[in-house]
């Protein structure tokens, strides 16, 4: 007997999901390696200045923050204040905090620590030329006015 | 009859892209690529003395005074901030005294002799806000980049950031970088 095959009408195959676990998976570790979880909690207010002319640091593991603003704890005053690791400090603590930090990195790559100076734009400039004045005695030379990039110069002009 | 052995049932691992997925919102949404970015400075070594007196002649100073009202003063004339750039720019690139060949200024014999003598001494009041100060000083850092480039695309016909670090070094040599940030004082207001 003559088996005649009917002709099967073309179905697209259903699509495997058999291999999305594992899709997914890669991404996860992705973000898992990439994500820095935020290390020190802002105790100060913090809007920070914008520029044109700025340039990415490089090292983050050679990089130390100074955080400088108005407390957000209003309980003491609006006067800004500087933020050293999880604590506010005053200038003096600057100059030992800094060369503390230099001290655990790597020999080797010490020329190269860097001092981030991430500053409110309400603050005034006494109290950064204070932090200069600590930063140029602790031999810590390289310095950065961190600053969110703008758009372009007319818009820096605008809000000047 | 004998009874068969149970089978363990197989975990259902349908379950798992879920999980996974879970886990992913979770780190997408706590990832924080932030980058910092910023105006890089080199702050001179500390000395004992406060005035160190060097020999600059005057018309090779280019001073920039921010008082406590952020109100500009260059050049001991009233000035706002987009004036900076320009003046900044016709400042360094003067070539008073033709030592710069490659420069395209003004050759005015009142202003800078050359690039390479040319010096930007930025001064602030105590109450000059910080974001007044970072945009000043991100103007001058703009004048200098502005010229370098001007000077790449006259010679290599591209922009500075996509020269070798060779051709970089020799704009750098036409147009090195000056600025001084005085300490503050107490410029009135």
């Amino acid at each position: 007997m003559a088996l005649i095959k009917k002709k099967k009408k073309a179905e697209t195959p259903p699509l495997s999901t058999a291999s999305l676990p594992d899709i997914v998976f890669m991404l996860l570790f992705f973000f898992m390696v990439t994500t820095t979880m935020r290390e020190v909690t802002l105790l100060v207010k913090l809007k920070k200045p914008q520029a044109t002319e700025i340039q990415k640091l490089e090292r983050k593991d050679l990089t130390t923050y100074i955080y400088v603003g108005a407390p957000k704890n209003a309980e003491l005053g609006s006067e800004p204040r500087i933020q050293l690791a999880d604590q506010l400090a005053s200038v003096s603590d600057v100059q030992q905090w800094v060369i503390l930090q230099r001290e655990s990195i790597n020999e080797a790559e010490r020329p190269k620590f860097t001092v981030s100076i991430k500053a409110d734009v309400d603050a005034k400039m006494g109290l950064i030329s204070d932090i200069k004045q600590e930063l140029r005695k602790a031999q810590a030379l390289k310095l950065s006015y961190s600053a969110n990039p703008a758009a372009s110069t007319e818009e820096l002009y605008k809000a000047y | 009859m004998a009874s068969k052995k149970r089978a363990v049932p197989e975990i259902n691992a349908g379950s798992m892209a879920d999980i996974a997925f879970l886990l992913l919102i979770f780190f997408l949404v706590t990832t924080t690529m932030d980058v910092d970015k910023g105006l890089l400075v080199k702050l001179p070594p500390w000395t004992e003395e406060q005035n160190e007196e060097q020999d600059i002649k005057e018309k090779n100073i280019f001073v920039v005074l921010v008082n406590a009202q952020d109100q500009l003063l260059i050049e001991e004339e009233y000035a706002t901030l987009e004036d900076v750039r320009r003046l900044t720019k016709e400042f360094i690139d003067n070539n008073g005294d033709g030592a710069c060949e490659d420069c395209r200024g003004l050759r005015d014999p009142a202003s800078s002799d050359n690039p390479g003598k040319a010096v930007i001494s930025l001064q602030n009041d105590r109450g000059t806000s910080y974001n007044t100060f970072v945009k000043v000083r991100n103007e001058l850092l703009g004048a200098y980049t502005e010229l370098r480039n001007e000077l790449a695309t006259r010679k290599y016909g591209r922009d500075y950031e996509s020269l070798n670090e060779s051709d970089k070094e020799e704009v750098n040599t036409v147009y090195p970088q000056f600025i001084s940030e005085a300490e503050p004082v107490q410029i009135g207001g």
